[in-house]
């Protein structure tokens, strides 16, 4: 049985442990996919949702969810965008480099309360990553669930990621799969337009489905009016909050949202939980 | 409850939904099908605007050709949406290029047969007009966040 260290971080969440980068794969032009191993041999169990704190040494330390499977705790995988100095650090990591990493963090996607129920998953551009380990428990469990629908949306065909493992999403029977882009180009040949204008062609019984979104806040917002219109309550509309955590444990206040911490009580919220703070700029 | 095939096929349509029997009988006598191969213009812009349709299926390519970007896709529309609205508003012309990315079948209404129908018609004018509104409200909705390039700041996490 795989041992893991899952004792070790609940008793100090701000220990650092060290991962060796093993194989890295280019998502986009700017977007790597990087597997982790963690040097002690042992796992990192998590929750599909959670996030880590990645530690580039000497380059800070950023918050980054985790878009491997669960189900395969002994290998850490993290897509990451190199907007930052922390990012852009860990995104010229080469094979063999090593990285800190804390956690992992948060409360995550409610694979398990989703049971019984259609499943829509909504990402936007590098939002896919944090929903991927969602849908990877979701399909190991394929028959616990309804309809199975992933809508996609991102800014060009060169933004998407994963594109080899949505084209196997595509082909299986079990899972519908709708992609879009803001722009397309010479070469593509799917849809155009933004991700809420796929919600009237998804198959699903609006009072029994639980939706399960991440992407850039405004996405995210009018993504939640489609889900409205169409009859899908905001109590079972879930997303996953984007704040500048910092401890991964609430005790800094960098997170803070309203009265609560995206880093403790989230990063994946009930729409309802963040309904009446979400539309307040200075939060 | 109506027999006619047409009248049926209308009443199927996620855009006439809840229209009466009568209301539809109306709309069917301006109404055909047709399909297209893809790949096919099924309008050109600046051309006249003389049918509007429903999609059943396949999918069409809104486009526009950007001079030194050549063609470019606007958006795309599929089974169940309706496509084109430039028949509503005088000069009757289309505004984009409309072709057909894979093979699609559309219900063809014609726009003259339309317009005389829904000017007899105040009732169904009103109800057709009220869904016109929302589709056009919801693309210049989904158009407006388009152009917000929303993805180019996305998260990290």
């Amino acid at each position: 049985m795989l041992q893991t260290a899952s004792a070790a971080a609940a008793v100090d969440p701000m220990a650092i442990r060290r991962f060796t980068v093993g194989r890295i794969r280019r998502e986009t032009r700017d977007t790597v996919t990087l597997e982790l191993h963690p040097v002690d041999g042992l796992g990192l169990p998590f929750a599909p949702g959670q996030f880590t704190m990645l530690y580039p040494f000497g380059a800070g330390e950023v918050p980054i969810s985790i878009s491997g499977d669960a189900a395969r705790p002994e290998t850490l995988v993290h897509t990451v965008r190199a907007v930052g100095a922390a990012t852009r650090a860990i995104c010229a990591l080469r094979p063999g480099e090593m990285l800190g990493v804390r956690g992992p963090f948060g409360r995550g996607w409610p694979v398990v309360e989703a049971e019984g129920s259609d499943v829509l998953v909504a990402a936007g551009g590098i939002g896919l990553a944090p929903l991927r380990p969602a849908l990877y428990a979701l399909l190991a469990g394929r028959e616990r669930y309804g309809s199975i629908t992933l809508l996609y949306g991102a800014r060009t065909p060169t933004d998407l990621l994963y594109t080899r493992e949505l084209e196997r999403w595509r082909g299986r029977f079990d899972l519908d799969v709708e992609v879009t882009v803001d722009r397309g180009d010479g070469g593509w040949h799917g849809n155009v337009g933004v991700v809420t204008r796929l919600m009237d062609r998804a198959r699903f019984d609006p009072a029994h489905t639980v939706a399960l979104m991440c992407g850039p806040e405004i996405m995210m917002r009018f993504t939640v009016r489609e889900l409205e219109r169409v009859g899908v309550t905001d109590d079972r509309v879930y997303l996953s909050m984007e704040r500048n955590m910092r401890c991964g444990v609430g005790l800094c206040g960098h997170c803070q949202f309203g009265s609560r911490f995206v880093c403790l009580d989230g990063p994946v919220f009930r729409y309802d939980e963040v309904r009446p703070a979400i539309g307040i700029q200075e939060l | 409850m109506s027999t006619d095939p047409m009248t049926l096929e209308l009443a199927g349509q996620p855009f006439l939904r809840g229209l009466s029997p009568s209301h539809l009988a109306e709309l069917a006598a301006c109404a055909t099908v047709i399909s297209f191969p893809a790949g096919q213009h099924i309008f050109r812009e600046g051309d006249p605007a003389a049918s509007f349709f429903i999609l059943r299926r396949g999918r069409v390519a809104l486009q526009l050709d950007v001079p030194g970007r050549g063609v470019t896709t606007i958006q795309t529309v599929g089974e169940g949406d309706v496509l084109g609205w430039s028949w509503l508003f005088p000069p009757y012309r289309w505004q984009f290029d409309a072709t057909a990315m894979d093979l699609t079948r559309a219900v063809a209404l014609d726009a003259d047969c339309l317009r005389r129908t829904m000017e007899a018609d105040h009732e169904l004018g009103y109800l057709l007009m009220r869904r016109f509104a929302q589709t056009i409200s919801d693309r210049l909705q989904a158009t407006r966040l388009q152009m917000l390039d929303v993805y180019g700041h996305a998260s990290n996490r």
